[in-house]
């Protein structure tokens, strides 16, 4: 007789490995130092979540349209919030105009969604962003300064808010690339005229402050124009950011550029292909891949140096917020409007960064250790 | 820094030493373009700030209205320039603007070296205290071994301890960067008592949860003189600006509002003819419209009217005549006869 060892049905784990219980085990409380960790942290939470919450949600002010209605409540005046909503989005963008900036932005994302997606093929996808970046910014800035086509004049001392932010930081972002990597190349070309060209720049404004610079730009440069000329000054700023950033853009796409080994170069040469071809098409791709943290790194930098102009007296978000603190029917409410700003820019740098890792995934092809 | 200031000073004399050759520049520049180029904050309560549409608002603000009133008839003939600090008077001395009302003080540096016109006083500011009323003070003279909550980096603190030193008194400053957190700190008992200039104060005040609980003591301890500047070089301009000013002040002296300027017209008083321009051409002494006070006084209003509506009683501020009373009043707002 054959006796049939029947194994016994497999158990389940134990309860206290898995689920959430075992979660928390090994993540909160594996040892005594663990455990003290999160008691801390918990006790953290417990003091600071409850007045925060209160503040923000439960004894905060969402209705109304005047000081008056926040005076009842001892939370957070949201209606400040909500009254200069638009100011905040638009600066002194006159309202009646304010279809421009939307149109504007409505056709950058029309134009620009393609380029994200899986849609099209990567030859069409160079033709499209090429075209875009020539031709969106003359359609951009014909919609929002006006003066041609029956539109009327916005002079840029009305722009403002969120619309300024992002004019000076898209300008900067797109400018600043394209200007360090041909810096960067100068860098290490073997002319010497462009090489010292191109370490002098790039020395000269990684040397000073960006505040520096913008104050040049506006308290300096009219002393020196004749009297009369003036140019505009979010131009002034505009350029400031743009040379600025693009040394340290410089400067992050050439760290990719030592990355890449001399056989490459070689290689290129051998297939008989010239300087700028096999930058475009063997070097640069490897090398601004590599790069891609450091790029968006000073993407974000760039992002929140914006709200620097104000100091040229420029309304950016950070600025308009300010001005709205200092409205006579509104004062006291500085807490609320910087936790806004900090929300918006939170919110832009945050998207930055994770459309940047999923780029980074998307370009991986196994270099990475 | 110094360099800087030097080569800013530099540049400054130059600008000073060139715009002598074309006097009147800056008024066929204004009639030219068809409107006023005016310098205000970047944000000042009651002085100059945006509202919620964005329109300009405050004293300062006022007084550019008031101007293109005077020149072209029509007080919305202005564009607003708003300014920080460190750049205003660069922006008049380059011509970017062509009237800086920006809550300046007056002083001597400023009107000699640096190539400045102050054209007037359109507000007399001065340092004082803001004190809870549970502490029962009634003067800056009871605040010895006070906690002071002051601005740092300012003149501001400089006046204080010089105050305090010349009084005899025990002083323990703390200084704050921002003014939001400086009226923080008052509220919550870090201090006893706040220091600013006193139009901040009253804004100030606003913030905190019960400004009734709170009272301007009646001591200034420096003088800040605010008024409107133009720069060197042409008297025309000047004198308009200049005589806006005094002709808001006149006006209320006189009883003229904006709202009973027309039936003033008929007024049987030499001083209120001449001025309304139904009498005589003071009006085109200054080559501008002979009734061009009368435009200021409909458009914008009187001294009076302007004060209550942007800090006085009028508005949130609910500031004090105070020193910016008229003469009659025991204030020291004075304008010169229209005559």
């Amino acid at each position: 007789m054959t006796e049939f060892r029947v194994p016994h049905p497999d158990l389940p784990p134990p309860a206290s490995t898995i689920g959430a219980l075992g979660w928390m085990r090994r993540n909160l409380f594996s040892s005594p130092s663990n455990i003290a960790l999160t008691a801390l942290a918990a006790y953290l939470l417990w003091i600071a979540l409850p007045p925060l919450l209160n503040w923000t949600v439960f004894k905060a002010t969402w209705s109304g349209d005047t000081r008056e209605a926040c005076q009842a409540n001892s939370g957070a005046c949201w209606v400040f919030i909500r009254v200069h909503f638009d100011q905040f989005l638009y600066g002194f963008y006159p309202e009646a105009q304010r279809w421009r900036v939307n149109l504007a932005v409505l056709l950058l994302i029309l134009g620009a969604a393609p380029l994200f997606t899986q849609i099209i093929t990567n030859a069409a996808k160079v033709k499209l962003g090429l075209s875009l970046l020539v031709g969106y910014p003359i359609i951009a800035f014909i919609l929002f300064k006006g003066g041609l086509f029956g539109l009327p004049d916005i002079e840029t001392s009305r722009w403002g808010g969120l619309f300024l932010t992002l004019v000076i930081a898209g300008v900067g972002m797109t400018a600043a690339l394209p200007l360090g990597v041909l810096l960067a190349l100068g860098r290490r070309s073997k002319m010497p005229a462009i090489q010292t060209l191109c370490i002098t720049f790039i020395e000269f404004w990684r040397g000073i402050p960006l505040i520096t610079v913008l104050f040049m730009s506006s308290v300096m440069l009219p002393l020196f124009l004749p009297e009369g000329m003036n140019f505009d000054k979010l131009l002034r700023a505009l350029i400031g950011v743009t040379l600025f950033q693009s040394a340290y853009m410089a400067e992050v796409v050439r760290g990719g550029l030592q990355a890449i080994p001399k056989g490459q170069i070689e290689a290129a040469a051998a297939l008989g292909l010239g300087y700028w071809k096999a930058m475009a098409l063997i070097v640069l791709p490897q090398a601004l891949k590599l790069v891609i943290p450091g790029i968006v790194n000073t993407f974000i930098a760039l992002f929140k140096d914006t709200s620097l102009v104000l100091i040229i007296g420029l309304f950016d978000l950070m600025n308009i917020v300010h001005n709205a603190t200092t409205n006579p029917e509104w004062l006291g409410f500085s807490t609320e409007g910087y936790v806004f700003a900090a929300a918006v820019y939170w919110l832009f740098c945050f998207s930055m960064s994770r459309y940047s890792q999923s780029l980074e995934k998307r370009l991986h092809t196994g270099h990475k250790r | 820094m110094n360099g800087l200031k030097a080569l800013a000073t530099t540049a400054t004399l130059l600008l000073a030493a060139t715009n002598v050759v074309h006097a009147g520049a800056t008024l066929d520049g204004i009639k030219k373009n068809g409107f006023i180029k005016c310098g205000v904050s970047d944000g000042l309560p009651g002085f100059s700030s945006a509202d919620e549409k964005g329109n300009y608002q405050g004293i300062d603000v006022d007084i550019c209205r008031a101007v293109a009133a005077a020149v072209f008839g029509d007080a919305t003939k202005v564009k607003y320039t708003p300014l920080t600090a460190k750049e205003r008077l660069t922006a008049l001395q380059s011509g970017e603007i062509d009237v800086l009302s920006r809550n300046t003080t007056w002083t001597s540096s400023r009107d000699s070296a640096q190539g400045m016109n102050f054209t007037g006083v359109t507000y007399y500011d001065g340092q004082g205290f803001l004190v809870n009323k549970k502490l029962g003070v009634k003067s800056a003279k009871a605040l010895d071994g006070a906690t002071v909550c002051v601005q740092a980096g300012t003149t501001t603190e400089l006046n204080l301890s010089d105050y305090f030193r010349a009084n005899k008194m025990k002083l323990t400053p703390i200084s704050y960067d921002k003014s939001d957190e400086s009226a923080k700190s008052l509220e919550a008992g870090r201090c006893d008592v706040l220091t600013s200039d006193q139009s901040q104060l009253y804004a100030q005040r606003i913030k905190l949860a019960k400004p009734d609980d709170y009272i301007v003591l009646p001591e200034v301890i420096s003088k800040e003189p605010l008024g409107p500047v133009v720069r060197h070089g042409d008297d025309d301009w000047f004198d308009i600006v200049k005589w806006t000013l005094f002709v808001m002040v006149n006006a209320e002296e006189l009883g003229i509002t904006s709202k009973n300027v027309e039936e003033m017209k008929k007024s049987t008083n030499p001083d209120i003819k001449r001025m309304l321009g139904v009498e005589g051409d003071r009006g085109k002494d200054f080559g501008l419209a002979n009734d061009w006070m009368a435009m200021v006084i409909k458009q914008v209003g009187n001294y009076g009217e302007i004060f209550d509506r942007n800090v006085g009683k009028g508005s949130p501020l609910k500031i004090e005549r105070g020193l910016n009373a008229l003469w009659t009043q025991g204030g020291l707002q004075y304008a010169p006869p229209v005559r």
